[in-house]
């Protein structure tokens, strides 16, 4: 379907509803304003206009997680903020996602001691991980897409 | 206004409180004097308020374990670092704690500031601040067991996956539940 038939009468498009949904999921999918380290700062020029999170819908920062969709881990997880990234989690709407940024968010990173949960999977369930310390724009880029795959093959049956 | 001059803090402690001063020794310009545990409070106040010492700022306290083995008197070191606005200069008042009673007077009486830089040695070292106003832990969550920066406490990382234990580590990871 070209600009002109567009510009006319549209007529009916016809799709599934798991389409129609994942469309509007994937297109505006807000994170929550949260970080944590230096990989936030890394966040900050992906959101930034080199790079410009908004040409895929999230452009939105929600200072509260109730209008949250996405939570970026990004940083170190000491166990002191674990039950402070938990609530946030557990204050989300559903559907809501999560993304891992970086080594020690993943893995625990560097910080292999008493004081950092190794690994945030180990408080919150994570969709998707993203490698690097930090990790570059593109590859958080990368990780937000790999997720938007993810969501495009969710059914909204199984989320009843 | 006239300032008297500078006086040299061991000759004056020695003269004022000789139960207080244990030993001194210098090291590149630094001077050290070991003080008496009991005595530190009174030591303090006396660095303070002596004319020609007017040790007025207190930039630091630390604490030093020297656990296993070690050739000093006690287990723990409790280091004051403290410098005179007046004169431009430093003194490190240090006290020798044991382990078996690991107490000091607090000095929040003499230097306000003091507060949570003894809270701070509390929580990492489990050194208790006696008549301490507010003595909670700093850093660490307020349910942590045991005090971190004490050499016999574990250091409780995690075994670093290769691929040949990879699968066998990965089963005892503790994952969250939805």
């Amino acid at each position: 379907m070209g600009v002109t038939s567009k510009l006319g009468n549209l007529g009916v498009v016809t799709t599934t509803l798991d389409t129609a949904v994942n469309w509007a999921r994937t297109g505006a999918m807000w994170p929550l304003l949260f970080g944590l380290a230096c990989c936030a700062i890394e966040y900050m020029a992906t959101q930034a206009s080199n790079y410009d999170l908004s040409r895929f819908g999230m452009e939105l920062n929600r200072a509260t997680p109730r209008q949250a969709d996405l939570l970026i881990v990004s940083g170190r997880v000491t166990r002191k903020m674990a039950p402070v990234v938990r609530q946030l989690y557990d204050q989300m709407a559903e559907p809501k996602w999560v993304i891992s940024m970086g080594d020690c968010a993943s893995c625990g990173g560097v910080y292999n001691n008493y004081a950092v949960v190794q690994g945030v999977d180990e408080i919150i369930p994570v969709d998707v991980y993203v490698a690097g310390c930090p990790p570059r724009p593109e590859q958080l880029l990368h990780g937000i897409l790999t997720l938007h795959e993810k969501v495009r093959g969710e059914r909204v049956a199984d989320w009843a | 206004m006239q300032i008297p001059p500078p006086l040299d803090p061991a000759d004056a402690l020695q003269r004022a409180l000789p139960a207080a001063l244990l030993d001194t020794h210098s090291f590149r310009g630094e001077t050290t004097l070991i003080i008496a545990r009991e005595h530190i409070v009174a030591a303090c106040r006396f660095m303070r308020d002596t004319p020609g010492l007017v040790y007025n700022f207190l930039s630091d306290i630390s604490a030093v374990d020297y656990y296993p083995e070690y050739s000093r008197p006690e287990r723990f070191g409790v280091s004051y670092h403290l410098y005179s606005m007046l004169y431009n200069r430093r003194l490190r008042l240090k006290v020798f704690v044991p382990e078996e009673e690991p107490e000091v007077d607090t000095v929040t009486g003499v230097w306000p500031g003091a507060n949570w830089l003894e809270r701070e040695i509390y929580d990492m070292m489990g050194i208790t601040f006696v008549g301490h106003p507010d003595l909670r832990r700093l850093l660490m969550p307020a349910d942590w067991d045991g005090h971190p920066h004490r050499r016999d406490y574990p250091l409780g990382y995690e075994q670093v996956q290769f691929s040949f234990n990879a699968e066998e580590i990965m089963k005892h990871k503790p994952f969250a539940k939805e």
